[in-house]
């Protein structure tokens, strides 16, 4: 157990907690004089904001163990979600037990700190088992679709979601301003305000549609709007928590704000494949947990080796 | 033996349901507070029984009683002691032969004890995601006890999950969709028939994946 946050961490969730409960006050402020609207959408959102910001807490404030576990069990909801939700063939029960397993292993390379293993594993180990056990078991029909599904849904919802992870077990002489925590802090607020400014900028400005059949909702005013949120606030918070410079730390703005837009359109696009978004019908164990995390599937990668890549 | 019970679900149930697998249960007020009742529900895999174990109180455990097949859960004595302590079924002989006297007897005294029953009214687990026409057992029982109400109970996803033959249950989400009470008609097949209505209509409300 360590409990001994990097102070900048600690004022980073402090300010996070305040920014929080004041949303959630305004919330029920707004509910309360406009009782005949619906802000269903908004208190889902807030609801999310205090999970996420619960988990992170005890992602970080207890020792690497801990967080390890707290992460493979987020993969693991997600995992489970994605398989849910696609088409699966019943042949496949037993491959897809081996998909299972390669969370907690993944999630070894990580506690161990072997980089090279934790970057290969599930691209290149992984991708090649999981077909050869399927030919073992022999049905051909839809083979191609099954192989290529499961691999996807573990790329995204391990490998990628892993990096977070991944975060947490880099050298803390890295980053002097605060260690892995902070840059995982850094990353996880920034894509989380990026969703927020997009929604909010696209509410009072938005009028050209960016992706008109995957998600009707964004729009480009949106988008621009909140990269450019996403921007101030990285350049603003870098010194304090990164080790990132001026010009970095701008770069790391764009990336955040442009690829977390990327990363929910893409979720969206297979919610839409599944038929799962047009459809009123329910969703199966529908828990909710990719639409959280679907701007991380891809922010997170691309931010660990955006800053590894600099200052590792 | 109570404790017994009410410890396998506590530290065996919960967590393969609620954790590994995971469930999202749609109207569940509907749900019999106290017995006598009768859940209704279809069957797929070993794991229904401890998604519906569940769906009650852990105190109210030991008076949750599923109806099972003599001839598979009193097979060998071991699995016999456990079926019968630990799960707690009321065993039912499928064929009538094999019965002295009435095959519902044990499901009548626990009715009139004031308990509720489990009964998969598909006989046994068939294919999975798959549902296989209702044995009419049932239909005995509401005629015996009109005023029992009879809860027709959906699940999604544990065939999928731990489909008969398989051992090691596959994480899914699962769902559990709960009906509104049915009571004795009057008449065999037209209690029958609504039973079957109403798990086909709870079937049809989610967009199940495909699973071939």
């Amino acid at each position: 157990m360590k409990f001994h946050l990097p102070p900048q961490v600690m004022y980073a969730l402090i300010g996070a907690f305040a920014l929080l409960i004041i949303a959630s006050i305004v919330a029920m402020l707004l509910a309360h004089v406009n009782p005949q609207r619906d802000y269903t959408e908004l208190r889902l959102r807030l609801k999310t904001w205090w999970l996420i910001i619960g988990v992170f807490c005890l992602a970080v404030a207890f020792d690497n163990d801990v967080s390890l576990v707290v992460f493979a069990f987020v993969s693991f909801l997600a995992f489970k979600e994605y398989l849910s939700m696609i088409p699966t063939r019943r042949a496949d029960h037993r491959v897809l037990f081996w998909a299972y397993l390669s969370i907690p292993i993944q999630y070894y390379w990580i506690s161990i700190e072997w980089y090279g293993m934790f970057i290969i594993f599930i691209p290149v180990f992984v991708f090649l088992f999981l077909p050869m056990r399927m030919v073992l078991i022999g049905e051909t029909q839809g083979f191609l679709r099954a192989a290529g599904t499961v691999h996807w849904g573990l790329m995204t919802t391990v490998f990628s979601l892993s990096h977070m992870s991944y975060l947490l077990a880099l050298p803390d002489a890295g980053n002097p301003a605060g260690g892995g925590d902070a840059l995982l802090f850094y990353l996880v607020f920034l894509t989380q305000i990026n969703d927020v400014a997009q929604y909010v900028w696209g509410k009072l400005f938005g009028r050209h549609k960016v992706s008109p059949t995957v998600s009707p909702n964004k729009t480009l005013e949106g988008l621009v709007g909140g990269v450019a949120t996403t921007v101030v606030l990285a350049v603003a918070l870098a010194p304090w928590l990164t080790p990132l410079t001026r010009y970095e730390s701008v770069a790391a703005g764009l990336l955040i704000g442009v690829f977390g837009f990327i990363g929910d359109v893409t979720i969206s696009a297979i919610k839409r494949d599944i038929g799962v978004k047009d459809s009123g019908t329910l969703l199966p164990g529908h828990g909710g947990i990719l639409d959280r995390l679907d701007s991380l599937t891809c922010t997170a990668p691309l931010f660990f080796h955006f800053i590894r890549y600099l200052h590792y | 033996m109570p404790l017994l019970r009410i410890l396998f679900v506590a530290l065996v149930a919960y967590p393969v349901v609620l954790v590994v697998l995971g469930l999202n249960v749609r109207n569940r007020a509907r749900l019999p507070r106290g017995g006598p009742a009768i859940v209704a529900a279809n069957h797929n895999s070993h794991l229904d029984t401890l998604v519906l174990f569940t769906l009650f109180p852990l105190l109210n455990i030991p008076r949750v009683r599923p109806v099972a097949a003599a001839d598979y859960f009193l097979a060998n004595r071991f699995i016999a002691w456990f079926a019968l302590n630990v799960i707690g079924i009321i065993p039912l002989q499928r064929k009538r032969a094999a019965a002295s006297g009435d095959p519902l007897a044990g499901c009548y005294a626990a009715l009139a004890r004031g308990e509720t029953l489990l009964i998969f009214p598909e006989g046994s687990r068939g294919e999975p995601e798959q549902m296989s026409e209702l044995k009419s057992g049932i239909a005995h029982l509401a005629a015996r006890f009109p005023a029992v109400p009879v809860v027709p109970v959906f699940m999604h996803g544990l065939g999928k999950s731990m489909p008969r033959g398989e051992w090691l249950p596959v994480p899914f989400f699962c769902d559990v969709f709960v009906g509104i009470p049915l009571h004795w008609s009057g008449e065999r097949k037209l209690f029958m028939d609504g039973l079957q209505d109403s798990l086909r209509a709870l079937k049809n409300k989610l967009a199940a994946p495909e699973h071939t």
